[in-house]
């Protein structure tokens, strides 16, 4: 027998699959129930003594719980032991950074969340005045205008950045450094110039504010979003697959249409997102194009058209009780629908054929 | 040979009572996951020090995923899962109080495409381990001229040490990862099919290299060339998947293995019958 066999003794079952470079099932469920003590310890901590409300909390617990953490490190070697602190500093700074973010989504969730009422997304304001109660009158109108002017604006922008990105890419023309400038210096314009550009332009010829006139100006502020996120994701794509398609004999048209494209499609989903967002919910710009209306509107070229933020900002110039409440719930309803959007598109553009 | 065998197993001489502890790596009962597939079934091999075991099969009979578990590079794929022991020096590497950047320290690795770091020049990725490990070393041009020595690359590339690692030569790229890993003066290198991206020439130099390391340490080598394992191992483990989870055939001396296998499978294999 040679010195590389190992003597052991064959098991006929095999053992269970296990992942020892894992935190431990014992080791998770202490730091859960440090957790929680340090929770109940820094709650006890703001009812008994001086420190108050949430602030208060917050600093309580961190001491508490960097406590807790130091105790428990006498266990752990030094490896370990610098992990745990770095992690509870790391987690204190994650808590620090979303706290404005959770405070947002929560004052727009509780102060929204008493408007939003079934007749708010059927029903518009064309009979209601922004006093009346909150279960009559909706914003169905504004959505609907929001909805139409994006849509054109993404089907104005979407091709039209990605082409751009494919230029910038796997054409690489003369004219590379131009549209490259242009896109940049566009990123760079603001969103009240966007519209006022639209409005000297597209208003003054049709000689009216319009649904279509808001989504041109939306789609200026859109366009470069959309190319340059279109431009850095088609360039991780590896030379390797173009040269394999070119080797098929494939000519450049097909093989960006049919191998380059699609490889980032998930990418460039993430280009139409970021997209809209950047534009839904734009203000200015609308102000100077598709105005306002309280009534629904269905054509984009049938003069002023209601939209998401210019109702939010209408109402909120009102002042009243319950047109600021209108608004509120007109703000959570604009966070909702660019919710659903963003998980519609990961859904939709996020199935990779793997 | 046999000089091997006797230098390869000592054991050391521990205080009255302790255990006597196996020195290299040593792999027992190993089983390895990605996911539900089970990949890997019951390996268990032991690598002597200052030998060259050289690891062959067909492809996806597990032998890559193998020797990433000995350095802990398994648990870098998500779903990966293992059961089993890897012993270095008879401590476990796999037990919770080990840290596996110190593992991965003393097992280097080599891997089948030659990656210099792009951002650095030829004597920056040599010391790149040191600078990575937090190392303190006294005499950094030493240890340069000695590790591309030992990697063959010296004479090639001395005159030259600070152009990139991208403006070598394919073989030479991987001659100087050799050098890179050596740095840091592992115990065992492992080298995942190191020349299946190279010509005959920067072969053959790289398998002298190999036998130039093992004077020193450890290698573990992944090959699909029967005539380089026949070249440069000394012992050499023969894997199979027929179907389900690759498994160890076979492992011997490799002038057993090749010219006279208890396995038929083996013979079958390594005479190009198969695979």
């Amino acid at each position: 027998m040679s010195t590389m066999i190992v003597p052991t003794e064959r098991a006929n079952v095999a053992p269970e699959p296990t992942t020892p470079w894992r935190p431990t099932r014992k080791n998770k469920s202490i730091s859960s129930i440090v957790f929680l003590i340090s929770v109940v310890l820094s709650a006890a901590i703001v009812l008994l003594t001086g420190l108050a409300g949430i602030d208060g909390f917050g600093l309580a617990f961190f001491a508490v719980f960097m406590a807790a953490t130091i105790v428990r490190s006498f266990r752990l070697n030094q490896k370990n032991r610098k992990d745990a602190f770095v992690g509870v500093l790391i987690a204190s700074a994650a808590v620090l950074a979303f706290f404005p973010w959770m405070s947002i989504f929560a004052s727009v969730i509780l102060k929204g969340v008493r408007g939003l009422q079934p007749n708010f997304l059927v029903e518009n304001m064309q009979f209601t005045t922004p006093d009346d109660e909150l279960n009559m009158g909706g914003a169905a109108h504004a959505i609907i205008g929001s909805m139409l002017m994006v849509s054109i604006a993404a089907a104005i922008t979407l091709p039209l950045g990605i082409l751009s990105g494919v230029y910038l890419t796997e054409i690489r023309g003369r004219l590379t450094f131009l549209v490259r400038f242009v896109v940049q210096s566009m990123s760079g314009v603001p969103s009240i110039v966007a519209g006022l550009f639209i409005y000297t332009t597209f208003v003054n010829y049709t000689d009216a504010f319009s649904g279509m006139a808001g989504a041109l100006a939306l789609a200026v502020l859109m366009l470069p979003t959309v190319a340059r996120t279109a431009e850095e994701v088609l360039k991780l794509v590896p030379d390797d697959l173009r040269s394999a398609s070119y080797a098929l004999g494939a000519r450049q048209w097909r093989t960006s249409l049919m191998v380059v494209l699609p490889t980032v499609r998930s990418g460039l989903m993430t280009a139409a997102i970021l997209g809209v967002a950047r534009v839904i919910g734009e203000t200015a710009p609308l102000l100077l194009t598709s105005l306002s209306n309280n009534s629904f509107v269905f054509n984009p070229l049938g003069g002023p058209i209601g939209s998401l933020p210019t109702y939010v900002f209408g109402l909120l110039q009102i002042g009243t009780e319950n047109s600021i409440n209108r608004a509120w719930t007109g703000s959570l309803v604009l966070m909702i629908v660019v919710l659903i959007l963003f998980t519609t598109a990961r859904y939709i553009g996020g199935k990779d054929k793997r | 040979m046999s000089q091997t065998v006797q230098t390869s197993v000592t054991s050391v001489d521990g205080e009255q009572g302790e255990p006597k502890v196996v020195r290299g790596l040593e792999a027992k009962n190993i089983h390895a996951w990605f996911g539900k597939h089970h990949v890997l079934k019951d390996v268990s091999l032991r690598f002597p020090e200052r030998t060259v075991t050289g690891l062959i099969g067909p492809s996806g009979c597990g032998k890559s995923t193998f020797i990433r578990l000995l350095n802990r590079m398994h648990e870098f794929i998500p779903g990966a899962a293992m059961a089993g022991q890897v012993l270095q020096d008879g401590h476990d590497i796999y037990s919770p109080e080990v840290d596996a950047a110190a593992i991965r320290l003393k097992v280097g690795m080599v891997f089948q495409k030659p990656n210099p770091f792009p951002a650095m020049n030829i004597r920056e990725n040599v010391l790149s381990g040191i600078k990575l490990a937090h190392l303190k070393v006294a005499d950094h041009d030493a240890i340069v001229e000695s590790c591309l020595t030992r990697a063959g690359l010296w004479k090639e590339v001395k005159d030259r040490l600070t152009a990139t690692g991208g403006s070598l030569s394919g073989g030479q790229q991987q001659r100087l990862c050799i050098a890179r890993s050596l740095a840091v003066e592992p115990s065992v290198l492992l080298m995942d099919e190191p020349c299946s991206a190279l010509d005959p020439g920067s072969t053959l130099r790289i398998e002298e290299t190999i036998k130039e390391l093992v004077e020193k340490i450890a290698v573990v080598i992944v090959t699909h060339n029967m005539q380089q394992a026949a070249r440069v191992s000394d012992f050499c483990a023969f894997f199979l998947a027929d179907g389900g989870p690759g498994y160890l055939v076979e492992a011997d001396a490799t002038k057993k293995l090749f010219t006279n296998p208890s396995d038929t499978r083996t013979a079958d294999y390594v005479q190009g019958k198969f695979g």
